[in-house]
């Protein structure tokens, strides 16, 4: 099957060629072919799924089966932040579902779902086990403890403001 | 650094006397002469620290020690989890083995020119026993390691994980060189493990000798080891400090067991989203092979072993060991019925021995002191320490490792210090969303394998959640729930519906819907599921409820019968109040209701809350200016 390539896709395939070079030859390796595919492309769009089911000789169906079957997996386009709202059970007890409805008034979006102008994607995550700061939030790297629903317009607003300032100094 | 590979027994032993020499002065039978000649400050880096900015604190006592010229005088290293993860950063200076808690990069200069230049504490960094007040300077002082017993967590806090030499410096590797040296009888070694007690520390609690028995003794072309680091109970997390603090006693477990069971090639299934621990093993993997520990013929045996790191995509059946072994294929994590075991059909149809990280950190020890040394730990059912994960409304929050046996009050009061607030005890939840809710009248149970399951709830991988008065306990059970419904594969029938059907009359009753006869039901095919579901995530699915349905039954009979939460969690069941000895009666709260449901005349508190009218979105209680309005 030929595949229609878009130009300013060309180098994000190159790569994943590379992966797919890298990989092909050890056995259990799709997961991690997936994964580092993720990393280039930020999500998995059928495309790329349909690609590398055909360059690895796999059926789609199982690869879009270990792709909708892992949470760490996307199929659809991702904010430029994601916010991953810890819900494990100790930042539960400790009011992040409080938190997690702040966010979601805030950037008027539910879990799973990506802001209008791609900025945030908001994310309910498994335990990340830093339950000593509980609640805690990751927004990218970046772990943020101990808070409260307060909290919360002033953090996001640090990373409206540096995205502005980037635009702006474009 | 550079490593050169060590080709004999004789060579470890070397590097082992030249690294202690560098870093006794660490331990605790470090005698400190007259002056203080050396000092090693002890920055954590692990997750919890790391999240606090410890790496900024560290960076910014490098640089400090740079530009006053002390790097012959001080160095600052990395280290593993103490375990104080509530107090972060965390920072120790030794051989002073002072504690500093909360350090802020501002702190730098003091511990500079007062600690270091001139021998003082900084008073203000040390910590303070919320039970007195008094503060406690050194690690052995505070009150929080008081009832502890580090076994599983001998080196976190001490050594650098990012070093090998520093982990061999403290006796690592120093139980496979014997093991190689002398060509022990994989029997031996297989037996001093039964003879331990030591018992599975993810969950099962299955006597780890005897799995290393049966994956020794079933034959295949190829065998193969596995370590289930896919630690993914909520509130647990001790797996990843071990492996953030000392990866390097793992994978020694891992080069003994595959030469115990006649494996060449082992496999490390880690959750990617602890980014940390995966790095720390990288390094530690790519240190071990340049020193000749991995990969071809063993410190010059005739033992080859090699490791690799496989990442887990975030699924947590993938904990459960078939669902663990697809997901290390590359497949989707489904679990299959057992037997066959994965000691007879395992990785790609070989024998695979799987365990998990706490108990492959237990092994070199054992080995080197004995099974007797082990065995005299703990109680008759379940030999050693556990390490728990003490978090929730408690005012001690971190990771402990007390021995078997210990009672969940002295966890709870003496380590953890007591309820946060001042507010009253409610539960206990251990085992994570396999386990269960333990009231306080069983506070004084010593914790065992045996114990916890008898009291309706498990050991599990060691989280230990504590829950005060503010927490509803139908609300706990129900979020537990939504986790199973949410983790749940799907490929069986009893966990992938049965758990949705759970999840449906729990909301019904947290939500004031629900009918007497509901708890019957529930009951029922709680029992239903165990019994029917293929693996362990749904056959203990249901513990949440039936263990609050056993001791908090009272909490789900208010929900149903009075209409009422008395926790005040849920929502449906609350009503928005005004106190009437608070009301200013400024009427602010009444021009924000968008239903107009809040009546008063002005000046003439109180003012009132229509409840037929109100829809409790709570828009009043943040605009009140003297907090009158609160939910009930």
């Amino acid at each position: 099957m030929d595949l229609k390539i878009e130009k300013n896709l060309e180098v994000k395939y190159k790569k994943l060629d590379e992966i797919i070079e890298k990989y092909k030859k050890q056995k259990g390796m799709l997961i991690r072919i997936l994964q580092e595919s993720q990393d280039v492309f930020g999500y998995l769009p059928m495309e790329v799924q349909t690609y590398i089911s055909d360059k690895l000789n796999i059926p789609i169906s199982t690869i879009n089966g270990i792709v909708s079957f892992y949470s760490l997996f996307s199929q659809k386009p991702q904010g430029k932040y994601t916010i991953g709202v810890c819900l494990g059970t100790a930042c539960y007890v400790k009011g992040a579902q409080e938190v997690l409805e702040a966010i979601k008034k805030e950037l008027q979006i539910d879990v799973g779902e990506t802001t209008m102008d791609g900025l945030f994607t908001l994310k309910a995550t498994r335990c990340i086990g830093a339950c000593g700061l509980a609640p805690v939030i990751t927004i990218n790297d970046e772990v943020y403890g101990r808070l409260t629903p307060s909290d919360i317009p002033a953090i996001l607003y640090k990373y409206i403001k540096t995205h502005k300032e980037t635009i702006l100094s474009k | 650094m550079q490593l050169r590979p060590l080709k004999t027994v004789q060579d470890i032993k070397m590097l082992k006397e030249e690294t202690l020499k560098d870093i006794s002065l660490r331990l605790k039978e470090y005698k400190i002469e007259n002056e203080i000649k050396k000092y090693h400050i002890l920055v954590c880096a692990g997750t919890g620290c790391t999240s606090s900015k410890s790496n900024i604190v560290r960076q910014k006592l490098e640089k400090e020690i740079e530009k006053r010229n002390l790097q012959d005088r001080v160095k600052v290293f990395k280290t593993g989890c103490f375990g104080f993860c509530k107090l972060g950063p965390i920072i120790a200076v030794h051989p002073d083995r002072t504690f500093y808690i909360k350090v802020d990069q501002n702190d730098v200069d003091d511990i500079l020119d007062k600690h270091i230049m001139n021998g003082q504490v900084v008073e203000k960094l040390l910590y303070k026993s919320p039970s007195n007040n008094k503060i406690q300077e050194t690690i052995d002082e505070i009150d929080f390691f008081n009832h502890q017993m580090r076994i599983a967590l001998r080196n976190c806090g001490v050594i650098n994980p990012e070093d090998i030499r520093e982990y061999i410096a403290l006796d690592g590797y120093l139980a496979l060189a014997n093991i190689l040296e002398n060509n022990i009888n994989p029997e031996e070694i297989i037996k001093t493990l039964k003879e331990s007690g030591l018992r599975g520390r993810g969950g099962g609690g299955f006597l780890t000798g005897l799995k290393w028995e049966y994956a020794r003794n079933y034959e295949g072309n190829k065998k193969y080891v596995l370590c289930n680091a896919d630690e993914g109970d909520p509130g647990a997390f001790m797996d990843r400090s071990i492996l953030e603090g000392d990866p390097h006693s793992v994978i020694e477990a891992m080069i003994i067991a595959g030469y115990t069971i006649g494996a060449s090639q082992g496999y490390i299934y880690v959750r990617a989203e602890y980014p940390i621990a995966v790095e720390r093993l990288e390094i530690a993997i790519k240190q071990a092979r340049e020193l000749g520990i991995l990969g071809k013929n063993i410190l010059g045996s005739s033992f080859s072993f090699d490791l690799d790191i496989r990442l887990g995509a975030g699924a947590f059946v993938c904990g459960e060991e078939t669902a663990l072994i697809q997901s290390v294929m590359g497949l989707r994590g489904e679990p299959r019925p057992r037997p066959p075991f994965p000691a007879e059909v395992g990785l790609w149809e070989m024998p695979t021995l799987n365990n998990n990280v706490e108990t492959y950190a237990n092994i070199p020890i054992i080995l080197r002191k004995g099974a007797k040394w082990y065995s005299s730990i703990g109680t008759e059912d379940s030999k050693g320490t556990k390490v728990f994960a003490l978090a929730g409304q408690i005012n001690n929050t971190g990771l402990i490792e007390v021995p078997m046996g210990t009672t969940l009050r002295t966890i709870i009061y003496e380590i953890g210090r007591g309820i946060h607030d001042n507010k009253k005890f409610k539960a206990v939840q251990t085992g994570g969303p396999s386990g269960g809710c333990i009231p306080e009248s069983l506070l004084d149970t010593k914790i065992d394998f045996k114990s916890l399951t008898d009291i309706g709830s498990m050991m599990g991988s060691g989280g230990m959640i504590i829950m005060d008065e503010t927490d509803c306990m139908v609300d706990i059970a129900r979020f537990y729930l939504q986790f199973a419904q949410d983790e749940s594969c799907g490929k069986c029938v009893p966990c992938r519906i049965g758990t949705k059907r759970l999840l449906e009359i729990l909301n019904k009753i947290t939500s004031g819907k629900g009918e007497m006869e509901d708890l019957e039901i529930l009951e029922n095919l709680c029992y239903d599921i165990k019994n029917s579901s293929l693996c362990g995530l749904g056959q203990t699915a249901p513990n949440p409820i039936l263990s609050t349905l056993k001791y908090f039954r009272d909490e789900y009979i208010a929900h149903i019968k009075d209409k009422t939460c008395p926790a005040g969690v849920c929502n449906d069941l609350l009503k928005v109040v005004i106190s009437e000895e608070k009301c200013i009666a400024c009427g602010i709260c009444a021009r924000v209701c968008p239903v107009n449901a809040i009546t008063g005349e002005h000046k003439k508190p109180p003012f009132y809350i229509n409840q037929d009218i109100c829809i409790k979105c709570g828009a009043c209680i943040p605009k009140c200016p003297v907090n009158a309005i609160y939910k009930r």
